[in-house]
């Protein structure tokens, strides 16, 4: 598996990047976007520069223009900040962009950027093959804008070895899971269970506990209660694992990380491209000790026969463009793409939400003999991300990030910064004409 | 005479082209809606009601502060400093020392305190920890940011006005400075009495500039924001907000408002200013 698959870069070099396209972009704008002599443009993050090569070097006969931009990551809405420069100008558009986040549709349908997929342009047999709920973020009032890339599924990734000599359980539920955090921060102190520093904590954590902070109800309708009763006991949850160091509060990627606390992980519920993206490629883990189980479930859920939740950290979109003046040539890269076992199922670094090709990576990962036992709980959990929280155009990681991060660095608990994260979230979905219900 | 317009007509271009175009045009944009209808305040009203809206006055407002102060008297003092060195190679040398981080591009010249303000990487790292600072994290606390940005503003932008205010020195006659000393004065008295008097000019120019190219805080938080994934520095600043009504909320003529406001909030002060200080008299 690639060491290159980084979706969040670490800071240093993210702000590299926004430097380096900001310059690039105001150098060479106009360059990039959509032509009308037959040449494809796409615009792919780094990570998914291996698949444009892969169809480039497997279709000589396309002629291909290959841009690379940040994929949005983090939110950074390049995507939607040239498009909207670009329907000002009338041009420039690319054919196919694949962003690495999930809520393009909430401006792009709007901005009249995507084409529709299902009317037409690709047949439904094909369509069918996604795995259930993966393409809704990118279905509008029953149209489908774009083909999801990937799954983002969370599960709970734990080290085998350390597990068994030091003769712990996994945890089923949330509670044993409480329950194990505090007997490693008495009998192993140092390790780790888990970390709530990174700006997708409230996806691992709060979406599987089945919080309802983030309920789209509607194309432009949100409803947001980040107070209940699921919300604070799983915050409850966190400070006290975050009191007792069992949780990290820096983020996976940071270079503190790295240096400190990285050899120290027991277990880590993350999203399924935890695996390759930070065990194998950015920790250096070596093969063998990590396996993988199913994400915890609150104990009262479990009685009560709940199917289980899990929550969904990122899993990208390919958007293909309404301006495109090479439709069918668009379309066959963007089919090739997103369910091709040549890319999907061999070369893919995160989970492929194209069923098929799923099964082709996850044959693929069980015989590379990187993890320790079964790695079937990636595919249960591929259909349980709770449907409870939703994709708005309002970034959650960024919310979370400069409402919760601030005060969990001046050691608030979260519980007592729920009421200011509900307000945020409030805040920022009326500014994006959200009509919000509490 | 006609030699006179050749040579003012390419800054004249210029000037229409980049300067006074745009600014018609956001002023269009700021009284407009989408449709291109005429709204009047309409936009105003919604800028000024956004809940990022008085937050982000309050931030520039503080950082402007915090920069204007110390730019005006490290600016002054180190000039006054640098003046009363002697020795030539070493007069020489700390011009160029002051000047070098100016030489950087803005952006670029922020990027490096970046890595410094991290301690896990920073050279400084030991500093941070002295104050108690063991990740990037603590180190951007929302408190700290106009402090932050003051160090990086200060660090990108006070060189070049060390010199210019060095060379202000340089004008300034031999023999007043002569007679001051005759008189009894010492360096101080030199200093308040007779050299800052006549550098007047040159601090209400250095201020005016300053303030109005501190109301644009930018390139510092958007970055800081970008390396600390959201954390800090996002919406910090009206232009940061105006960039967000623009492009995260499509609504490019609310932005445009804020522009205008930024553009009137700087004449005003430039007016202000160069009113108070008979900027431009005659000597």
């Amino acid at each position: 598996m690639s060491d290159t698959y980084r979706r969040r870069a670490t800071p240093f070099t993210s702000a590299v990047t926004a430097l380096v396209l900001a310059v690039v972009t105001a150098c060479g704008g106009g360059d990039t976007g959509s032509s009308t002599d037959g040449t494809l443009t796409v615009w792919v993050d780094a990570t998914r520069m291996a698949a444009a090569k892969l169809y480039q070097k497997t279709h000589p006969s396309v002629p291909m223009k290959i841009v690379s931009y940040d994929g949005d990551a983090n939110g950074s809405n390049y995507l939607q900040t040239k498009v909207s420069l670009f329907n000002r100008t009338r041009e420039g558009w690319p054919d196919v962009v694949f962003s690495s986040q999930n809520n393009e549709t909430t401006w792009a349908v709007d901005a009249g950027f995507t084409a529709p997929l299902n009317k037409g342009l690709l047949p439904r047999s094909l369509l069918d093959g996604w795995a259930e709920g993966a393409n809704d973020p990118c279905t509008v009032d029953g149209t489908l804008y774009c083909l999801r890339n990937d799954l983002s599924q969370t599960v709970l990734w734990y080290d085998a070895t350390l597990l068994k000599d030091w003769g712990y359980q996994v945890p089923a539920t949330w509670e044993d899971y409480e329950a194990l955090g505090k007997r490693v921060a008495a009998e192993h102190p140092g390790y780790l269970v888990g970390s709530a520093g990174d700006t997708f904590t409230p996806e691992i954590y709060l979406w599987a506990g089945r919080c309802g902070a983030n309920q789209i109800t509607g194309p432009k309708a949100v409803t947001v209660d980040a107070t209940g009763p699921n919300c604070a006991r799983m915050a409850a949850l966190l400070d006290t694992l975050i009191r007792n160091r069992t949780l990290a509060t820096s983020s996976v990627f940071s270079s503190d990380f790295g240096k400190n606390l990285a050899g120290r992980i027991l277990m880590m519920p993350g999203p399924a491209w935890f695996g390759g993206a930070l065990f194998q490629g950015t920790f250096k883990v070596p093969a063998g000790r990590i396996a993988v189980a199913p994400m915890p479930q609150w104990a009262d859920d479990v009685t009560a026969g709940d199917e289980p939740a899990v929550g969904n950290v990122g899993g990208g979109t390919w958007l293909l463009s309404a301006h495109t003046a090479n439709r069918d040539a668009a379309a066959d890269f963007l089919t090739w793409v997103t369910t091709s076992d040549d890319y999907q199922g061999e070369e893919a670094p995160g989970y492929p939400a194209y069923g098929p090709a799923a099964k082709t990576w996850l044959a693929n990962q069980a015989s590379s003999g990187y993890y320790a036992g079964d790695i079937a709980p990636l595919r249960a959990a591929a259909d349980q991300v709770w449907s409870g929280w939703g994709y708005g155009q309002f970034s959650q990681e960024a919310i979370w990030a400069a409402t919760v991060t601030p005060g969990l660095n001046a050691g608030k608990s979260i519980v007592s910064l729920l009421p200011a994260w509900q307000e945020a979230i409030v805040n920022h979905a009326r500014a994006d004409g959200y009509e919000v219900k509490e | 005479m006609r030699a006179g317009h050749g040579f003012v007509a390419p800054y004249m271009v210029l000037l229409v082209a980049f300067g006074v175009v745009p600014t018609v045009y956001a002023i269009y944009f700021a009284f407009t809606d989408a449709g291109g209808a005429f709204v009047g305040l309409a936009n105003f009203v919604a800028a000024a009601e956004d809940f990022r809206f008085v937050a982000a006055v309050g931030h520039v407002a503080l950082y402007l502060v915090f920069w204007l102060v110390t730019l005006v008297v490290f600016v002054v003092g180190l000039a006054l400093l640098l003046h009363r060195v002697t020795a030539r190679p070493v007069s020489r040398a700390l011009r160029l020392l002051y000047y070098v981080p100016g030489a950087l591009a803005g952006a670029a010249s922020v990027l490096v305190w970046l890595f410094m303000l991290d301690p896990a990487v920073s050279p400084a790292a030991f500093l941070l920890r002295a104050f108690g600072f063991d990740t990037f994290g603590q180190v951007v606390a929302p408190e700290h940011l106009p402090v932050l940005f003051t160090l990086m503003a200060f660090w990108t932008g006070a060189g070049g006005w060390i010199v210019v205010m060095y060379g202000a020195l340089n004008n300034i006659p031999a023999d007043l400075v002569e007679a001051a000393r005759i008189d009894g004065a010492g360096a101080w008295q030199t200093a308040r009495r007779v050299q800052i008097p006549l550098l007047r000019k040159w601090i209400v120019y250095m201020v005016i500039l300053t303030f109005a190219g501190g109301t644009q805080l930018f390139v510092e938080p958007q970055l800081l924001s970008q390396a600390s994934v959201g954390v800090a520095g996002r919406d910090y600043s009206l232009n940061q907000l105006s960039y967000d009504f623009a492009f995260q909320n499509d609504n490019v003529n609310t932005a445009a408002t804020i522009s205008v406001e930024l553009l009137v909030l700087g004449l005003v002060v430039a007016g202000l200013f160069v009113a108070r200080s008979r900027f431009f008299d005659a000597d």
